[in-house]
């Protein structure tokens, strides 16, 4: 087995890596322009995206280019995503795992729990910003909603930005932490170690080779 | 209006305290309903000072014209048709802005520097800084800021804060056959409505009240209504204030909550990674890999 190491396996197929970047870009945009909404201490961000005015147009727009192009990329991923007997064992030793004490967690598949528990945060959280979203967006559909609405609809967008940094700051460490994980998504390929180590039943599943 | 000499006490999405060395007099508006004839002598002045011009529109039934307060109209006699003791009557309100002390659209408004408040009291929106985000709209309590369809800008009565500067009273004050519409000093004002008052309850209006409202801090355009005991007859929030959903959206210890928590992840990154160090496949036949 010494070609192992080497021997690459396709990951991420190219459609899903391109709308991963598309989803990554437009997400880029949305938060730090919503910051710049969000808090005067970070108002210079508007300077570099466009002018109070014209980011403040694009916002929403992009909101509307994640909705298109996120769930369609989520669909793509749901059949990986289901929850499984396993993963609440993964969850229950995720400080172990953090701390790199290789805990047994059974066999992991294309995802593990925490990529799942990302996943399946994402899903509903980018659909309460969206319509929510809608209730604030300026001038086309926020004047069909009352002055407490959209009051209400501010508050929650707000929360669910936040709680959508967190997931995502998770989402970018456990990348850079997990190394292989960006060139896998920037190329689409692993090599077939790295996929043994971190997913192996996935990795059985792919190569059709049973690893014993 | 951003070359007025004004001081600015209040900025919107300001990170810098403004000046506040200087205090000045406080001004306000007094508007006696009773007072008032519906000529809409006011609604012609504000057009006329501030060169505002409203689409002609056509008559829906009742009196109050244009039907609503819009970037043209920045005060608007609001016919209220009520009926009181069998008789069909007019409560009328000059609608417009308020000028809260403390204001919801100031408060929400994500722009630096769009939205001003003056010493003298007076709330004005400066539209060259404005970025069409509404959030003005919903902050208001009155429902009075209006998007502008032109050029996405919100628009409201400035208390003609360009006269008061120059110690003018505003126009719709200098307009008013009636003396419906009083200018002064907030005091001199409160002092003038409890004598309006008075004389409204020796005619009879027993829950005449002046309307002056404490949840946004006091307004500098006061009312003195004849049926005080419902502000609602008149189209007015009974309670107005900005209210706790606004203050967690849109307050300093929100914006600080929400910011410290992203720097928290970012540090929780940083030095997970310093001590932990990345997750890498190990060499073969090391512990972790299942050969």
């Amino acid at each position: 087995m010494n070609t192992v190491g080497t021997e690459q396996i396709v990951r991420h197929s190219n459609g899903a890596r391109v709308a991963h970047w598309a989803v990554a870009i437009v997400f880029t945009f949305l938060f730090l322009s919503g910051l710049a909404l969000f808090s005067p201490f970070f108002y210079w961000l508007s300077y570099v995206l466009g002018g109070g005015a014209l980011m403040r147009f694009l916002h929403p727009m992009a909101g509307a280019a994640l909705v298109v192009l996120f769930y369609p990329y989520a669909a793509l991923l749901v059949g990986d995503n289901r929850w499984l007997p396993n993963d609440s064992k993964w969850v229950a030793h995720m400080g172990a795992y953090m701390r790199k004490e290789h805990p047994d967690v059974g066999e992991t598949h294309k995802y593990n729990a925490g990529q799942k528990m990302m996943y399946w945060s994402m899903v509903p959280l980018i659909a309460v910003l969206a319509i929510t979203g809608v209730l604030l967006w300026q001038p086309w559909f926020a004047p069909h909603f009352s002055a407490g609405a959209r009051r209400a609809a501010g508050l929650i967008h707000s929360v669910c930005a936040f709680i959508m940094f967190v997931g995502i700051g998770i989402h970018v460490y456990a990348a850079i932490w997990t190394r292989g994980s960006i060139d896998a998504m920037i190329r689409g390929t692993v090599t077939r170690a790295w996929a043994r180590f971190h997913h192996p039943a996935w990795e059985r599943d792919v190569t059709g080779k049973g690893g014993r | 209006m951003a070359l007025m000499s004004l001081d600015v006490v209040n900025q919107s999405a300001s990170t810098s305290t403004p000046p506040q060395a200087r205090s000045t007099l406080e001004v306000a508006k007094l508007i006696d309903i009773s007072r008032c004839i519906g000529c809409k002598a006011c609604q012609s002045a504000c057009m006329e000072w501030n060169d505002l011009r409203d689409q002609v529109g056509v008559t829906e039934g009742f009196y109050t014209n244009p039907p609503d307060l819009s970037d043209q109209s920045w005060t608007l006699m609001r016919f209220n048709e009520q009926v009181i003791d069998g008789r069909l009557q007019w409560l009328i309100l000059k609608d417009g802005c308020y000028h809260c002390q403390d204001p919801g659209c100031l408060k929400s408004c994500p722009a630096p520097g769009a939205i001003v408040q003056y010493s003298n009291g007076i709330v004005d929106f400066h539209q060259e800084n404005c970025i069409g985000c509404g959030y003005c709209t919903a902050g208001c309590p009155f429902n009075v800021p209006r998007l502008s369809g032109k050029d996405s800008k919100a628009y409201k009565c400035t208390l003609c804060s360009d006269r008061v500067a120059v110690g003018l009273e505003p126009a719709c004050v200098k307009a008013c056959p009636t003396g419906a519409i009083g200018f002064g000093s907030k005091e001199e004002m409160l002092f003038q409505a409890e004598h309006r008052l008075a004389d409204l309850v020796e005619r009879g209006f027993a829950r005449a009240a002046v309307y002056d409202p404490k949840g946004v801090g006091g307004t500098h355009v006061v009312l003195v209504l004849p049926h005080g005991d419902r502000p609602e007859a008149y189209g007015l929030p009974a309670n107005p204030r900005v209210g706790p959903v606004l203050q967690a959206w849109r307050s300093g210890l929100a914006r600080a909550a929400g910011v410290a928590t992203m720097f928290a992840v970012l540090a929780a990154g940083i030095l997970h990674y310093m001590r932990r160090g990345p997750l890498e496949v190990p060499p073969e036949g090391e512990q972790g890999v299942k050969p």
